[in-house]
């Protein structure tokens, strides 16, 4: 269904687009050809890692790890995770819903993918040049305690 | 042909490494392999839509004019378009510095700027179609709700926490860089 829908706006958008401008259409399609293949070494790697890693690690251990009763340790140790690592979004969600497919919790989910995107400590240094030490530092504290009170709520909620 | 075994040497290591599991692990190995077909053939069926939908985007939205209306007067509209902004973009947060430091630049309020890499770290509508592909509609909604919020809070605490000196600093940081 979701598939359908998503199908259906690219296919809208694409005729809109050409009826208005066809080198803009022609540009936005090869725009969309190529940033697709600067990702797909990197997605076919992970997806064969995720592959590997389901196979071994039984849905108990990640259920021990990652699952509803972990907690806040669980909790926290999924938004530590979440911060230092550099994944996008294109491979974290697969990632995030096999793991929740395989016993995590949707708390310790949340608080992984929140920090993910909104929290970069690799990063940091490309965005202290932009934005100097203070304001970097503030607003990475205060992504990472959002993200933790989010997946807190999250947890109430669903 | 170099440059494709250069670029997708992981890959291959790691295919190298499903294969000497399936040999030592028979059982392991071969439930990798349908593992991560299973996944392949799922993400490949989502992946050519979103993509267009990226593509389009980033021809169509033209960031320079955009720019003019989130300065400090933009108000609730600024705020609005920030948002926007940063939700039509693609691509990784560290590609949002960038525009960030010409919005800077072009004189862009400090809390707009804010909510634009917050916008952009989480509320991307692209990556919200796969986030609810992935992780279901209710799971993306509730946290779409709740990020509009912390982004909000997020920029406010990092702008009041900036006292005028420093806020100057950090208009004089992109000011001073050329090469952007």
């Amino acid at each position: 269904m979701f598939n359908y829908i998503l199908y259906g706006l690219a296919g809208f958008s694409l005729v809109i687009s050409f009826s208005k401008d066809r080198i803009k259409t022609k540009m936005a399609l090869k725009k969309a050809w190529k940033s697709f293949e600067n990702i797909l070494p990197q997605f076919l790697a992970i997806l064969i890692i995720i592959g590997i890693a389901l196979a071994i690690l039984s849905p108990e251990t990640i259920t021990n790890l990652l699952g509803t009763q972990s907690g806040i340790w669980g909790i926290l140790g999924a938004g530590i995770i979440g911060s230092v690592t550099l994944i996008p979004g294109f491979v974290a969600f697969p990632l995030a819903a096999a793991l929740l497919k395989s016993g995590a919790g949707y708390m310790q989910i949340t608080a992984f993918v929140s920090t993910l995107m909104m929290v970069g400590v690799v990063t940091l240094p490309i965005e202290i040049k932009t934005f100097g030490k203070q304001a970097t530092i503030i607003r990475n504290v205060s992504a990472f305690v959002f993200s933790l009170i989010a997946a807190l709520l999250i947890g109430v909620v669903l | 042909m170099k440059v494709i075994l250069k670029r997708y040497r992981l890959v291959f290591l790691l295919l190298f490494i499903n294969v000497v599991i399936a040999i030592a692990m028979p059982e392991i190995g071969l439930n990798a392999f349908s593992l991560t077909k299973q996944n392949l053939i799922e993400m490949m069926l989502v992946i050519p839509p979103i993509f267009i939908l990226l593509g389009l985007l980033d021809v169509w939205v033209d960031r320079e004019t955009m720019m003019k209306y989130t300065g400090r007067n933009s108000g609730y509209k600024g705020i609005f378009i920030a948002f926007l902004l940063g939700s039509a973009a693609a691509g990784p947060l560290y590609a949002a510095f960038p525009i960030a430091s010409i919005m800077l630049k072009k004189g862009s309020s400090i809390f707009n700027v804010f909510i634009f890499i917050g916008a952009w770290s989480t509320t991307k509508i692209p990556m919200l179609t796969f986030e609810a592909a992935n992780l279901g509609i209710p799971f993306t909604l509730t946290r779409l709700t709740l990020s509009i919020i912390g982004i909000l809070i997020i920029a406010f605490t990092t702008e009041k926490a900036l006292n005028p000196e420093q806020q100057k600093q950090v208009y004089d940081l992109n000011y001073s860089e050329e090469a952007i």
